[in-house]
């Protein structure tokens, strides 16, 4: 018998094998190979500065507003929820007190895929990785004491979005507040959860029906409110690269307007209301190249392919934030750095709205303290280093406009190989995309690990380190059952007959294929939990089987 | 040391137990298996513990991997280990990486995990660990 013995690995405690070779080509994530010098040549030879534009018009690739964060900073919007809603309105109010502007609502993983907490497979995981939430209830003591008019609330859910969005609803129309005006964000989107984050609960065709019923419920009832953020930052977690993160990000968003135009809207009476969530860690020129990029293409699409005519349906909106793929377990206290660069990405990319993973997220949900950092970090680049003084400072960099013109052309090229495979519904039902990214991240892990891929405290500049002291955030069992009493005492106190009955409903309109929103909020504010809808909708829709194929 | 001289390759089970959806890193140890000649059984996401061993059973694998990114990891290993022993599943080399805080790390080991590769352990490391305990 031989028995391989497990060889300590030499640790590398210089500069990485990259910066030792300077003859080496360099070829950015996206493909695109980067010059040592740019000139006007160059710039001329890519397309030139015919999308450039200025801020506030057509193609805004400058950015979606005239004046930017001279008139008002980015949104601050750090994701946050844990144990019961009790829980996570104190933290709202942390954060809020220290100067946040919006608020990220994280669930746990029961309410994201439509379970009750009293569900057995809910068993140790309620309110672990984001706030429980089983009836409408709950919505109203999380969000108690906060103004939804001047803080706007996301929600990232997806799989359960259709629920969540109709509970936040009611909520504010209980509290008073005029739903025709009330903004806020849900993710619901789920083509993406497919690919990476999973949160999925029903097969293909009728979760992306429900994303299309919230636009539309939306549309008609509370225009303001941005019911989908369609998401390439999950797709570049778990795989994808720059480019293909936005390219993959457009594919779908299209795929939900068409299912929306399809109904008889009109591509105005909506698009202005969709959104989009990307992701700010690695090369700082060639993220700021990918949304500036993005701004122009997605310009076009709705302009040219749908044949909008308000300019506001044109503009990407977006959340550029996270970066959890770029930080690095290992000397954690480095993740503060590449927080502030990341940050300093999202400012200079001119996103709407920004949130950072925080330095002691590879260890644990973060700390109170972590999560100031965050802002602090943000709130630096406002006040102290000049980031809001103008608009879209790196315009008319021969590099950066080339290589927007450049990332532009890649996302066409991505775009259009989604189109020849049959399209990213197609491509999602059937794994292939989900496939191709995870190969994808496997190949990137190679690269880590053989060092060509340099990333700090992993493959160049290591140390011997300890396990870190950390304030590892504990599981609350007290929580936990405490969220159990509180949905049981809800279930005998409720009307039940009610209930029942527009469960009822809501199975006949999912049956019939009509909009299943209206159904939905009737039940939400009859006090119908979320696993009970759930339980309703799966009884007509079935389950998502997922293919799995390497 | 576990011996399994009758078979040609190690047969490894790779699942993602509660309810987490990260699955890039599971995905990636999976290529990595494959890529080191194992035959590998990846059940896709959220596995009950009794899905989990009855795929171990059925498939009659030598490693049981779990890959947890969201800190349900030990409550949920308590249960498992309660099935593979009424299974005469507790001779199998039992694995487990992701996001595993230190803390936890000594809980598992007391549940009866043979081996923790925390999110960022070298994949030849995971792969060396069950080249050693199943040759």
């Amino acid at each position: 018998m031989t028995t391989q013995q497990f060889k300590p690995r030499q640790k590398t405690t210089g500069a990485s094998i990259k910066q030792q070779d300077s003859n080496r080509s360099v070829i950015n994530e996206s493909g695109i190979e980067i010059k040592k010098t740019y000139t006007a040549e160059d710039l001329e030879a890519s397309g030139g500065v015919a999308m450039v534009g200025l801020p506030g018009e057509y193609p805004f690739t400058r950015g979606i507003h005239k004046e930017m964060y001279r008139k008002r900073p980015w949104t601050m919007r750090q994701y946050t929820g844990f144990g019961d809603p009790e829980d996570t309105n104190e933290r709202f109010k942390f954060l809020i007190e220290n100067g946040q502007t919006g608020l990220n609502v994280a669930f746990d993983l029961p309410s994201q895929i439509g379970l009750d907490s009293d569900d057995d497979l809910a068993i140790g995981e309620i309110g672990r990785v984001g706030m429980a939430v089983d009836s409408l209830r709950d919505f109203e003591v999380a969000f108690d004491g906060i103004d939804l008019e001047k803080i706007t609330v996301s929600l990232t859910i997806n799989g359960a979005a259709a629920i969540m969005i109709a509970m936040y609803l009611a909520m504010a129309e209980k509290r008073g507040y005029d739903i025709s005006k009330l903004r806020g964000t849900a993710q619901n989107d789920i083509l993406k959860e497919f690919i990476g984050r999973g949160t999925w609960i029903f097969p293909v065709e009728p979760s992306i029906k429900l994303v299309a019923d919230t636009i539309e419920y939306c549309a008609n009832n509370a225009p303001k409110y941005s019911p989908v953020s369609v998401c390439g930052y999950h797709i570049r977690e778990s795989g994808a690269d720059p480019a293909q993160e936005m390219a993959y990000g457009f594919v779908i968003a299209k795929a939900y307007t068409d299912l929306v135009l399809a109904r008889g809207l009109d591509v105005d009476e909506f698009a202005s209301r969709l959104s989009f969530n990307f992701n700010i860690y690695g090369n700082i020129f060639e993220q700021v190249a990918k949304f500036r990029a993005g701004r122009g293409l997605w310009a076009k699409i709705i302009k040219e392919e749908y044949g909008a005519t308000n300019p506001r349906s044109m503009v990407l909106r977006m959340i550029a934030g996270g970066g959890g793929s770029g930080l690095t377990k290992e000397q954690p206290e480095v993740n503060i750095v590449r927080g502030a660069y990341y940050a300093l990405i999202s400012a200079l990319s001119g996103a709407q709205t920004m949130a950072l993973c925080c330095f002691d997220e590879a260890y644990t949900i973060p700390s109170e303290d972590a999560q100031r950092l965050s802002l602090r970090t943000m709130q630096v680049l406002i006040e102290e280093m000049g980031l809001c003084d103008t608009v879209d400072p790196l315009a008319g960099s021969y590099y950066v406009e080339t290589l927007t013109n450049q990332m532009r052309e890649r996302m066409q090229a991505v775009m259009q190989e989604v189109d020849e495979q049959g399209g990213i519904v197609k491509m999602v039902a059937e794994g292939t995309i989900q496939s191709k990214v995870s190969t994808q991240a496997y190949e990137l892990l190679q690269e880590i690990e053989s060092g060509e891929f340099p990333k700090v405290g992993i493959n160049c500049y290591e140390m011997d380190e300890e396990e870190p002291e950390v304030e590892y955030h504990p599981y609350a069992q007290d929580d936990a059952d405490r969220q159990i009493e509180r949905l049981q005492k809800l279930r005998a106190e409720r009307d039940n007959a009610a209930v029942e009955n527009t469960l009822a409903k809501l199975v006949d309109d999912a049956t019939q294929g009509v909009n299943v929103m209206p159904a939905i909020m009737a039940a939400v504010k009859a006090y119908a939990t979320v696993g009970e809808m759930t339980h309703a909708l799966v009884s007509v829709y079935g389950r998502y089987n997922e293919p799995v194929r390497f | 040391m576990k011996s399994h001289a009758t078979r040609a390759r190690i047969r490894v089970l790779i699942a993602k137990p509660g309810l987490d959806g990260h699955d890039r890193g599971a995905k990636i140890v999976v290529r990595a298996l494959i890529d080191a000649g194992y035959d590998v059984i990846y059940t896709g996401l959220r596995q009950p513990p009794e899905a989990v061993a009855q795929i171990a059973l059925e498939e009659d694998v030598d490693v049981i991997g779990l890959s947890s990114m969201a800190g349900s990891h030990v409550p949920y290993c308590q249960r498992l280990k309660k099935l593979l022993l009424e299974n005469g599943l507790d001779d199998k080399l039992w694995i487990i990486g992701g996001s595993i805080p230190a803390p936890d790390q000594k809980a598992l080991k007391a549940v009866g995990l043979d081996g923790i590769f925390p999110a960022g352990t070298r994949l030849e490391e995971i792969v060396d660990f069950i080249n050693e305990r199943c040759q």
